[in-house]
């Protein structure tokens, strides 16, 4: 357990892990739950057990879309998309560990493809 | 010249760890006056009692301080104490170093200093202490039961048993609450019809009991014994003692498209009705918001049908007022609205309904005369899901806070009956925890899963979209197998929290009762005193108080009547001396009290006053009643001449207490 570390994820994110009361309501109603690996009820979990190297290693972190609708259906209020942006946040943050370049964004662009998801691609996945 | 004794209660360890009681009762040994400080370990007890009874003996004490615990747990066994060795009980005074000292502190040696000062400022007030002498006032022999569902009942059944009379005010048109409306009843599955409907003709035929249907109470005045309280006889537009039930009118009525609230609005009912079969009293009533002779004059189909002439178009309100010596809080709860649960789909599609909805639906009098059918094409449902904790067990914004603690069993029993009664049917029950504690509740539960082969699945439903072809799409968690679930469902049940009813909030203001957060009627001990309410002489029956299922609401129902016959059966009841008095002279007839005083124990008179030059005047000033006034001080605060005192706290006592504390 990386004590500092869920001190870090726990401030950054402003959430109370200890208001989860383990309901599942938040991955019930994750649309991005079978891409994910750990499920936004785990997020929770890990991170009030100090597990938090796992999450950060995990691709989960870049599947959550931010769509907030564990946050808006939590019944005890907890917040888990903040929890996974903030382990998402620790793990962009260290050095060399950028999930998206400048140089990456020509291959992706398609006709399609609005220019604010690339302005907020980069808010979520790099420095 | 004053003779005081100082008794300091370790109270075992709950004050003792953190007041450091032989320091306290040394401190206070040097106050002015004390000439006897003391500390022993249990104060309150046999010994303890002795010590002070004792001690008033030996020192001819002339006042004693006890500090100890709150005055609400044992000013009174002090007072009696001191009374039995000849002492006038008011002249004890508690120092609460208790509640209000060790247990909110943690250091010693602040709790200790603080402790010092609290006992400091009751010797200061008793000091100032005058002999009171409590007056006595009579006991009427009626009891009011607001609420008559299940709790109600009972509580009226019980209190008519010992003879005394008992007033149902129910708002609706018939009694039998929420009870009336279950079809079954966990965890022993009897017909919920069969066991209350003969206690409802019981309460009806029984000549202690007079039920006031279709009624509210308006307005309650007078206190503990003598109560004032009037009752409000909503117009039903029909003659109660004419009517004979035949249901005539109902049949005949034209106008048919009025929600029917017994069955929840899942079918209609006509603008006059008759609840359900069995209601108690039977006798129709008009809905004025539907009839359209009340609405616009025309119709009046009724009235020609009725062969009692029972039918009254011009029915007004009536008022009555009535004394009570007691007063039973029955008023229940209602599910809470679904409104802002979006994700559950519960207003865009009929299939999404609650527990008590589907009680109707699977009710032989219900809608759909007890076949299980989807609201919206009348089709037998092969897939269900249940959906546990809908509003309970929230925070503050998304919901109610605590658990509605009947929802496992009834939804258990729900399963049940659906795989016993239509074994095709796939029965899911999305949980967060299953709680059962209960005699033979858990094995109910057992039972749904083991021999009945109910889904229990841990997890939370976090969607529910109504599809195109008619089915449901339940999208949900499974923690233990760590999936998301799509269930093609049929149809979806919530279980949604239950709240007090809404009446009860003013009710509270009108009984000057304390509610909590949740507007649960709050009792006067959680443990000791639990069908009490803080106001002398109401009490608390059934969901009024908190969430209950009905053996539990029938048993608190029971012992609310008991401590309600205890004070009927009183010819009369001590009346507490510390009320208000006005000091003549310095009233200045500002009416100032008048206008705060919550129990209307202050009048004004005109009084003639000799005045310094020889000559009279009339002179408007305040008088109290003490047997209404209750001693709040609001008063006191309110009077700006400084007429207005209180026995047992007056100005300069409270001012004495608060130099001490300052010095």
């Amino acid at each position: 357990m990386n004590k500092n570390l869920k001190e870090q994820v726990l401030r950054s994110s402003g959430v109370n892990v200890l208001k989860c009361m383990r309901c599942g309501k938040c991955s019930g109603t994750c649309p991005s739950y079978d891409e994910m690996e750990y499920h936004p009820h785990q997020f929770v979990y890990m991170v009030e057990k100090g597990d938090i190297d796992t999450l950060m290693n995990s691709n989960s972190v870049y599947k959550c879309l931010t769509c907030f609708a564990c946050v808006e259906r939590c019944p005890r209020g907890v917040e888990p998309a903040k929890v996974v942006e903030a382990v998402r946040l620790a793990a962009v943050r260290q050095q060399g560990s950028n999930h998206l370049s400048p140089v990456q964004i020509p291959d992706m662009l398609d006709e399609d493809l609005p220019q604010q998801a690339i302005v907020t691609a980069f808010r979520k996945y790099a420095k | 010249m004053q003779r005081i004794g100082v008794f300091v209660c370790h109270c075992g360890t709950n004050i003792a760890a953190t007041v450091d009681v032989k320091a306290v009762a040394e401190a206070l040994s040097h106050e002015p006056g004390v000439v006897i400080s003391q500390d022993y370990q249990y104060m309150c007890s046999e010994s303890g009692q002795n010590l002070v009874k004792d001690a008033i003996k030996e020192h001819k004490l002339t006042g004693v301080v006890v500090c100890s615990c709150s005055p609400r747990m044992h000013e009174n066994t002090f007072r009696k104490a001191a009374a039995s060795v000849g002492l006038n009980p008011y002249l004890v005074e508690i120092a609460n170093i208790r509640e209000q000292c060790s247990w909110i502190h943690k250091d010693i040696a602040t709790a200790t200093d603080k402790a010092v000062i609290l006992g400091k400022a009751a010797v200061a007030k008793v000091h100032l202490n005058a002999p009171l002498t409590a007056g006595e006032s009579p006991v009427a022999k009626r009891a009011l039961v607001i609420g008559g569902g299940i709790a109600g009942i009972q509580t009226a059944l019980d209190i008519a048993e010992a003879g005394f009379d008992v007033d149902i005010v129910e708002k609706k048109s018939t009694i039998g609450g929420k009870m009336a409306q279950i079809d079954k009843t966990f965890p022993t599955l009897d017909c919920a019809a069969c066991i209350l409907t003969p206690k409802m003709v019981e309460a009806s035929q029984n000549e202690h009991i007079t039920i006031h249907s279709f009624s509210e109470v308006s307005e309650v005045k007078g206190f503990v014994g003598n109560f004032t309280v009037t009752i409000k006889k909503k117009a039903r537009y029909v003659d109660e003692v004419k009517c004979t039930g035949c249901g005539a009118c109902v049949e005949k009525c034209p106008m048919k498209k009025v929600p029917n609230e017994f069955n929840e609005g899942l079918d209609n009912r006509h603008a006059v009705y008759i609840p359900f079969a069995q209601a108690v009293p039977k006798v129709a009533t008009i809905d004025p918001n539907y009839c359209m002779m009340l609405k616009n004059g025309k119709c009046g189909i009724c009235s020609k049908v009725c062969t009692a002439g029972a039918i009254d178009y011009k029915q007004q309100d009536r008022f009555i007022e009535q004394k009570y010596g007691a007063i039973i809080v029955a008023t229940g709860f209602n599910p809470i609205n679904l409104d802002k649960y979006d994700e559950f789909a519960y207003n865009q599609c009929p299939d999404v309904v609650t527990s008590l909805e589907l009680e109707r639906l699977m009710n032989a009098a219900g809608p759909n005369g007890g076949t299980l059918l989807r609201p919206s094409d009348k089709t037998h449902p092969h897939t269900i899901v249940f959906v546990q904790c809908v509003g309970s067990r929230c925070d503050d914004e998304k919901g109610k806070p605590y658990c509605s603690k009947i929802c496992c069993m009834y939804t258990a029993k729900h399963a049940m009956l659906i795989r016993e009664k239509y074994p095709d049917t796939e029965v899911y029950v999305f949980y967060i925890d299953v709680r059962t504690p209960g005699k033979n509740f858990d094995e109910f539960y057992r039972r749904a899963v083991e021999q009945y082969n109910v889904h229990y699945i841990k997890g939370m439903v976090g969607k529910v979209t109504p599809k195109s072809d008619g089915k449901i799409d339940v999208q949900a968690s499974d923690l233990l197998s760590n999936e998301q679930l799509h269930i093609n469902a049929d149809m979806v049940v919530l279980a949604a929290a239950i709240e007090p009813d809404k009446t009860a909030r003013p009710l509270a203001t009108m009984l000057t009762t304390q509610m909590d957060t949740n507007d649960f009627f709050t009792e006067a001990h959680p443990k000791l005193r639990p069908v009490e309410s803080a106001t002398a002489g109401i009490f608390l029956s059934g969901a009024c108080q908190g969430p209950k299922d009905i053996p539990e609401t029938v048993a608190q129902a029971s012992a609310a009547a008991a401590k309600a016959i205890g004070l009927l059966v009183k010819n009369s009841i001590t009346c507490n001396p510390c009320v208000a008095h006005s000091d003549e002279l310095l009233c200045n007839g500002c009416s100032s009290c008048e206008k705060v005083c919550p129990y209307g124990a202050i009048t004004y008179q005109d009084k003639e006053f000799r005045m310094p030059d020889r000559t009279t005047a009339i002179r408007r000033v305040a008088s109290v009643n003490p047997a209404v006034c209750q001693g709040c001080g609001a008063c006191t605060v309110a009077c700006p001449s400084g007429a207005m005192d209180l026995n047992g706290f007056s100005n300069s006592q409270i001012m004495a207490e608060v130099d001490a504390i300052c010095k």
